[in-house]
C-alpha cells in the first residue's frame, strides 16, 4: 500500500485531475479558441503583417503546449512527494 | 567536388554511423528488445521519439503542404503536436506504471479480455503498416532523386540497413540510431530555413523571421498575401475551409497522435514514471524546433518559387515578368527530369505564366488581356518545396547533400519504430500472450526478430508494388488511432467501471465507424469509383472532411463502452486493484522485472 489511507489516495488523484484539466482547458484555448474560433477578435493585433491569431495556429500554440507538459510534470513531481508516491 | 560525390560521402557517413551504433547496441533479452532494457535517459527518449515520430512526411511534406494551403495547414501543426500534450497527461505516466511491453498488453490486461488484445492488434497492425509504406516510397524517392540509382535500388538499401540495426537491437538498437538520425534531420532541416530567413528577411531565427519585413520594408506574409492574389490565388493567410472541420480535423489529429502505438511504446523505454513525464516533454521540445520552422520554410519557399516564374520587377501580364523557358535555372531543370515539376507552353511564347486558372474571373481577365492561355506550371509536387528549397535559395552543395540524408534519416528512423511496434505485437501479443503461452524467453526473443524481418519484407514489397491508394492510408492510421485505440486507453485509465464488453464493442463501433465514413467517400478499400458520395466538402456529414472523422469516432467509441459496460457484469476486484495501482508512480521500478 503506497497511501496512507484512502482519503489520501483520493486527495491525490483528485489533485491530479484537477491539475490536468486546468492546463487542458489552456491547451484547448490556445489551439481551438486563439488558433481558430478566436481568430477574427485576435487578429485585431498585428504580429508581423497578420495577426496575433494566425500566429496562435502556427507557433504559439506550440509554445504554450510545450510549457504545459514540462509544468505538469514539475507539478505531479511535487505532488507526488507530497504524498510519498513519488518513484525516486 | 561535384554534388554527387558529395551527397554519396554524407549519405555513406550517417549510414555508417547508424551500422556502427547497432553493432554497439545489440539486444540480448526481449526486455532490451521491446524496451531497450527501460534504462533510455528522459532526454533521448524525448530525442528517439522526434525522430520516431517525424517521418518523410514531416520532413519532405510539411513544409509544402503549408506552402500551398497556407493558414488551413495550422490543423496538422497543432495536430501534430497537441498530441503530446494529451500523451503527457492522460497517458504515458500511466502506461509506463503499467510497466508492460506494448499498447495490446495494456488493453488485454485491463480489459481481462483476449478479443480485446487481438482487436487492438489488428488495429496497431493496419495502422503500422500502411504507415510504414509512406517511409518506404519516401526512401525509395530520396535515393532516386539524390543518389541517382534507381528506387527499387534505393529501397533495398533501405530495408538492409534496417533490417540490420533493428533485427539485431530491437528497440535498442532502433533507440540509439533514432537519437542520430535526429541530430541529422534536424540539422539538415534547419539550416536551408536559415540560410533562406537570412536571404529573405535579414533575420537568422525562422521562426522570427517568418514575421518580418522583407528588403522593400513590406513584412513577408503581406508580401505573399499579395503576390498570390495577384496571381489570382487564394490569401496565404486566409481561412479557405469550413470551421467546424478545422476543428474536428485537428482534434482528430491529437487523438490519433496520442494513439499511434509506435509513439506510446517510446515511453516505455524510460526508467521511471516521472521520466515518462520530463521526456513527453523533451520529445516535443525536440519536434517543436521543426514544426515551428516549417510554417517559415513553407511561406518563404511558396514566394521564392513564385518570385523566380513571374519576376516582381514587372507588372502582371508584362511578357517582361516572365521567365523564359529556355532560361530556366538548373534545378528546375533537375526536377522537371523527376516528374515533380512539369510545364506546358499553352499559349507558345516560350514563357512561363503561373497563376490560378481555376478562378474564373481571374482566368477570364488573364487570357483577354494578356493572353494567357491557362497555368503553364501543370505540375508543382508540394514535396519539392523542401527538396529544392536550397537549390531555389541558391545555397552551396553541401547543404543539398545535407538534405538527402536528412530525408532519409527521417524515412528511416519512422519505419524501424513503426516496425518495432508490428513485430513485437506479433511476437509478444499474438505469440506469447494470445497462442504460445509457453515459449521460452529466449524462443520469445527469436520469434521477435523474425517477425521483425517478416515485417521488413512486406513493407519493402508494398514499397516496391505501392497499393493505389497509398496516399490515403495516413488519414486512416491516424483515423484508426483516433477511433479506436485512444479511447479505450483513455478510458482504461481514467474509468474503472468501463469493463471488457464495453471496451471491445466501442472499439468495434468506433473502428467501423471511421472506416465506413472514409470509405463512403474515398472508396471501398480505397478503390476508385466505389465510393458512394463525392469527395466534396458539400456532401461531408455536417463538412466533416473523411480524414477528420477520428474524433466523432472516438465519441462513438466512448459512448458505445459507457451504454455497453451500464448492461452488463462489473469489472472484477482485481481489474480495479490494477487500475488504481497504475495512478501513482510509487513502484514503477519493481515492474521493469517483468
Amino acid at each position: 500500500m503506497a497511501f496512507k489511507s484512502d482519503d489520501d489516495r483520493n486527495a491525490y488523484w483528485r489533485k491530479n485531475i484537477n491539475l490536468m484539466l486546468t492546463l487542458l482547458v489552456v491547451w484547448a484555448l490556445v489551439s481551438y479558441g486563439f488558433g481558430i474560433l478566436l481568430r477574427p477578435m485576435l487578429d485585431a493585433i498585428p504580429v508581423g503583417g497578420v495577426g496575433l491569431g494566425f500566429w496562435f495556429a502556427q507557433n504559439g500554440s506550440i509554445y504554450v503546449f510545450l510549457f504545459l507538459v514540462f509544468f505538469y510534470a514539475k507539478k505531479m513531481r511535487q505532488l507526488d512527494r507530497e504524498f510519498g508516491v513519488d518513484d525516486d | 567536388m561535384d554534388l554527387q560525390t558529395l551527397t554519396y560521402i554524407v549519405v555513406g557517413a550517417t549510414f555508417a554511423l547508424y551500422m556502427g551504433i547497432a553493432v554497439w547496441a545489440r539486444a540480448g533479452t526481449t526486455g532490451e528488445y521491446y524496451a531497450a532494457g527501460r534504462g533510455v535517459h528522459p532526454v533521448a527518449n524525448g530525442m528517439a521519439t522526434a525522430a520516431d515520430w517525424m517521418s518523410a512526411a514531416s520532413f519532405i511534406g510539411m513544409a509544402g503542404l503549408i506552402a500551398f494551403k497556407g493558414y488551413d495547414a495550422s490543423i496538422f501543426l497543432m495536430g501534430w503536436t497537441g498530441g503530446y500534450v494529451l500523451l503527457a497527461l492522460c497517458l504515458a505516466p500511466y502506461l509506463r506504471k503499467f510497466g508492460k511491453f506494448t499498447v495490446p498488453d495494456f488493453i488485454g490486461d485491463r480489459y481481462y479480455s483476449r478479443s480485446a488484445r487481438i482487436v487492438a492488434v489488428i488495429c496497431l497492425i493496419v495502422a503500422s503498416l500502411t504507415y510504414v509504406i509512406g517511409q518506404m516510397k519516401g526512401i525509395g524517392v530520396a535515393f532516386s532523386r539524390f543518389l541517382d540509382v534507381d528506387y527499387a535500388t534505393g529501397l533495398y538499401a533501405g530495408m538492409g540497413i534496417v533490417f540490420f540495426y533493428a533485427v539485431l537491437g530491437g528497440m535498442k538498437g532502433v533507440t540509439y540510431t533514432q537519437i542520430a538520425q535526429y541530430c541529422v534531420l534536424i540539422f539538415a532541416y534547419t539550416v536551408p530555413a536559415v540560410f533562406i530567413s537570412l536571404n529573405l528577411t535579414g533575420n537568422p531565427l525562422p521562426q522570427l523571421g517568418f514575421l518580418s519585413d522583407t528588403a522593400d520594408g513590406t513584412p513577408l506574409l503581406v508580401k505573399l498575401d499579395q503576390t498570390l492574389v495577384d496571381l489570382g490565388f487564394a490569401e496565404y493567410t486566409a481561412q479557405k475551409g469550413g470551421t467546424f472541420n478545422m476543428l474536428m480535423y485537428t482534434l482528430s489529429l491529437m487523438m490519433g497522435t496520442a494513439g499511434l502505438p509506435h509513439v506510446i511504446i517510446r515511453f516505455f523505454t524510460v526508467p521511471k514514471v516521472s521520466d515518462a513525464r520530463t521526456s513527453a516533454g523533451w520529445a516535443l521540445l525536440f519536434i517543436a524546433i521543426l514544426y515551428t520552422t516549417a510554417p517559415a520554410v513553407g511561406s518563404m519557399a511558396r514566394l521564392n518559387l513564385t518570385n523566380t516564374i513571374q519576376d516582381p520587377a514587372f507588372d502582371i501580364g508584362d511578357p517582361q515578368g516572365n521567365l523564359v523557358y529556355d532560361e530556366r535555372p538548373d534545378w528546375f531543370r533537375n526536377w522537371e527530369t523527376t516528374g515533380l515539376l512539369e510545364f506546358e507552353d499553352k499559349n507558345g511564347d516560350g514563357r512561363i505564366q503561373y497563376y490560378n486558372d481555376q478562378n474564373p474571373e481571374f482566368a477570364a481577365m488573364a487570357e483577354k488581356e494578356f493572353g494567357w492561355k491557362g497555368n503553364e506550371m501543370v505540375k508543382v509536387d508540394r514535396d519539392i518545396m523542401v527538396l529544392a528549397n536550397p537549390e531555389i535559395a541558391k545555397l552551396p552543395n553541401w547543404v543539398i547533400a545535407l538534405v538527402a540524408a536528412g530525408g532519409l534519416a527521417a524515412a528511416l528512423s519512422t519505419a524501424a519504430g513503426l516496425l518495432i511496434a508490428i513485430s513485437s505485437a506479433i511476437s509478444h501479443d499474438l505469440l506469447k500472450s494470445t497462442f504460445m503461452p509457453h515459449i521460452s524467453e529466449k524462443q520469445e526473443l527469436m520469434s521477435a526478430r523474425i517477425a521483425m524481418a517478416g515485417a521488413i519484407l512486406v513493407a519493402g514489397y508494398l514499397g516496391l508494388n505501392p497499393p493505389g491508394f497509398a496516399a490515403q492510408v495516413v488519414a486512416l492510421a491516424f483515423g484508426l488511432a483516433a477511433s479506436s485505440i485512444f479511447p479505450v486507453l483513455m478510458m482504461g485509465i481514467f474509468s474503472s467501471r468501463i469493463n471488457n464488453i464495453g471496451a471491445v464493442s466501442g472499439m468495434l463501433v468506433g473502428l467501423t465507424s471511421t472506416l465506413v465514413y472514409i470509405f463512403t467517400y474515398k472508396g471501398w478499400f480505397f478503390v476508385q469509383g466505389t465510393n458512394m458520395l463525392p469527395n466534396t466538402p458539400d456532401s461531408w456529414f455536417l463538412g466533416v472532411a473523411p480524414e477528420a472523422f477520428g474524433a466523432i469516432g472516438a465519441l462513438l467509441n466512448f459512448v458505445t463502452a459507457f451504454i455497453v459496460t451500464k448492461m452488463t457484469a462489473p469489472v472484477p476486484e482485481e481489474i480495479r486493484h490494477m487500475v488504481e495501482d497504475i495512478r501513482f508512480p510509487k513502484g514503477a521500478g519493481a515492474a521493469q522485472d517483468h
